[in-house]
């Protein structure tokens, strides 16, 4: 694949000041090539036909579940839920305890403290706390209150923020205004690291999937994340391969890099295989880890763990011998 | 199975064959095997009849998922709208009588005579389970005197997913009679179709797609039985097993296997099914499980 993202009068140098007004950042952003749908559709699905077996098999479920952000944000939220939900990320598979511990347990920002101390309680503090801030999910709020949020929840133990970008102001052009948010939410996260959430299902075009890609990195995201998992489209093959291609060619023109974070609707461990293929042949080994690379999900996780024991035991697993959440 | 020559129209001239595809029933659609594979299926005489598709365990491991994702509902349906429906399979089965008949013959090995008869007779029993599904409950369940201020009430419910293998020696009505009092009871079936006379049975998911019962209730698999017994005998997440088709030695392997899960087992008769004969309850009670509630008299 060619990097056809990198614009051409993209150097290092030129990026330092793409963002000094709206107009520049604007030109930027637009003047980025437009995106082959057709190809990229294409290519996303030669990608899904990989036959992963035996021990590459074992290794792939291994590692998806080391990238799992265990996520719970419904509203009907308790203080239980998500203690089990940490026992759980500790000990994913209560009956073979050499399956490995999730990346991070996502919640709601009032759950960061209870996430916290139950991951301390089961001497799990390895795991990550994420925590959804900036008026999620739909970012409607002012930009007070969004940083009010972010620093509660950075003040609750979040190690991790995921925050949604104001859609309107992006789809309405106003880009300097996204890209000021950021900034503002990466410098209240403090020592956290900072996941920015594009909601691709509301942006319409890959082209503008491909726009906010830049602008989140280049505003200082630690990782960009493909949606909230709340509307009808979410995370697809054909959008995570264009932004896993954008943080290749933002490492390329920068020297930065950046993770990639799918969420919402990857159900099942060939879902979690197909984008762990896309990973590794579009970025290769440097992102395949859980630093770089992670899956924003809930069921995954127990289909992985069922396709763990089928390959441990021969036979097929059922719902029955994993935990219901 | 007629020949071209029988369907050919003097009048028009020659016209081409139109071949069926056979293919699984799974959850509710048509898919050819995952694994691509097929095998050829031929009649009583050697004659080649159709290809129709050789399962792999992935399509059994599939069918189940279908199985399971169906039982809620099914097993949840009233004992009258299971029992309207499966008398609604014997209707569109009538309405096939023919092709029945014509594939059992082929399958058999059978005069015209006496395959129309066993159709007849599969049909029959279709409406013999169907007029079971709310009555079962009042033959094997019911109130239990105590000794004691309590109602004691017992009812029977469905176990779960059941894996069916078909006998292999009478194709239509020997699948009809394991298939039935499986799914009557609300329980769903992944039944693997006699191996050498899969035919009926695929035909048969027609009828069943075409009779309001709900994708996922029925699938229906064909291929190598041992093949196919032995994931699903396994499989942690089938709840019995009925080894009508199955030979006696590999039957004793398969019962150690789903002896992992504490699957219900149904054991093939030695002595062989007379099929054609009254089968009685227990094709139904082998797969309920009773409940029984106490519950305080108000007194």
């Amino acid at each position: 694949m060619p990097t056809d993202a990198a614009p051409r009068d993209a150097g290092r140098g030129s990026l330092s000041d793409v963002a000094t007004s709206d107009a520049a950042l604007r030109r930027f952003l637009q003047g980025l090539p437009g995106v082959d749908a057709v190809g990229l559709e294409a290519r996303a699905a030669a990608l899904g036909t990989r036959s992963i077996k035996t021990t590459a098999k074992a290794y792939a479920l291994d590692l998806a579940i080391s990238m799992i952000d265990l996520t719970t944000l419904e509203g009907a939220d308790t203080p239980g839920k998500v203690r089990s939900l940490c026992t759980k990320g500790a000990h994913p598979d209560p009956g073979d305890r050499s399956a490995p511990r999730v990346a991070a347990i996502c919640v709601y920002p009032d759950m960061a403290a209870t996430a916290r101390q139950a991951l301390t309680e089961l001497g799990a503090d390895g795991i990550n706390v994420a925590s959804v801030a900036t008026a999620f999910p739909s970012g409607r709020a002012s930009m007070a209150v969004k940083l009010a949020d972010t620093r509660e929840a950075v003040a609750a133990g979040a190690d991790e923020i995921d925050m949604v970008i104001d859609r309107g102001a992006f789809l309405a052009g106003r880009y300097l205004q996204v890209f000021e948010e950021i900034r503002e939410v990466k410098a209240a996260c403090g020592a956290a690291h900072l996941k920015v959430i594009f909601e691709n299902g509301e942006l319409a075009t890959y082209d503008n999937i491909r726009r906010a890609s830049w602008l989140a990195m280049l505003a200082g995201a630690d990782f960009i994340k493909t949606s909230t998992g709340k509307v009808a489209v979410n995370a697809t093959p054909p959008n995570t391969l264009l932004m896993l291609e954008a943080v290749r060619d933002f490492r390329a023109a920068t020297g930065q890099q950046v993770g990639v974070k799918p969420a919402g609707g990857i159900r099942t461990a060939k879902d979690a295989f197909k984008y762990l293929v896309m990973v590794n042949e579009t970025l290769g080994d440097d992102w395949l880890s859980p630093h770089w690379f992670r899956f924003g999900a809930s069921s995954l996780l127990n289909d992985l763990l069922m396709q763990r024991q089928k390959l441990a035991t021969g036979r097929y697993s059922g719902p029955d011998y994993v935990t219901v959440d | 199975m007629s020949t071209p020559e029988a369907r050919t129209s003097p009048a028009r001239g020659a016209r081409l064959s139109v071949l069926k595809t056979y293919k699984l029933y799974v959850g509710g659609t048509f898919p050819r095997s995952e694994s691509g594979r097929v095998y050829e299926v031929t009649d009583a005489k050697g004659q080649w009849l159709a290809n129709a598709p050789r399962a792999s365990r992935k399509d059994a491991r599939d069918a189940v998922v279908a199985a399971r994702k169906a039982f809620g509902g099914w097993s949840g349906a009233t004992a009258y709208n299971r029992g309207q429906i499966l008398y609604r399979v014997a209707e569109m089965l009538e309405g096939r009588r023919e092709q029945f008949a014509a594939e059992v013959a082929a399958a058999e090995g059978l005069s015209k005579a006496k395959a129309q008869a066993r159709t007849d007779a599969a049909i029959d029993r279709w409406v013999w389970y169907a007029g079971w599904s709310d009555k079962v409950a009042q033959v094997v369940g019911g109130g239990n005197p105590v000794a004691g201020p309590f109602f004691n009430l017992s009812t029977p419910e469905p176990t779960g997913v059941v894996a069916v293998l078909a006998p292999q020696n009478a194709s239509l009505l020997g699948l009809v009679s394991v298939l039935a009092p499986v799914i009557v009871t609300g329980n769903t079936a992944v039944v693997v179709a006699a191996q050498d006379a899969p035919l009926p049975a695929l035909s048969l998911a027609e009828v069943l797609a075409t009779s309001d019962l709900p994708g996922g209730v029925v699938n229906v698999l064909s291929g190598g039985t041992a093949e196919l017994a032995r994931p699903l005998a396994a499989h942690q997440d089938v709840n019995a097993i009925d080894l009508a088709g199955a030979d006696p030695e590999p039957a004793t392997e398969l019962e150690r296997a789903a002896a992992d899960n504490l699957k219900r087992v149904l054991r093939p008769a030695p002595e062989g099914v007379d099929w054609a004969a009254e089968p009685g309850l227990e094709r139904m009670t082998a797969f309920l499980e009773t409940k029984t509630v106490w519950h305080p008299i108000g007194a």
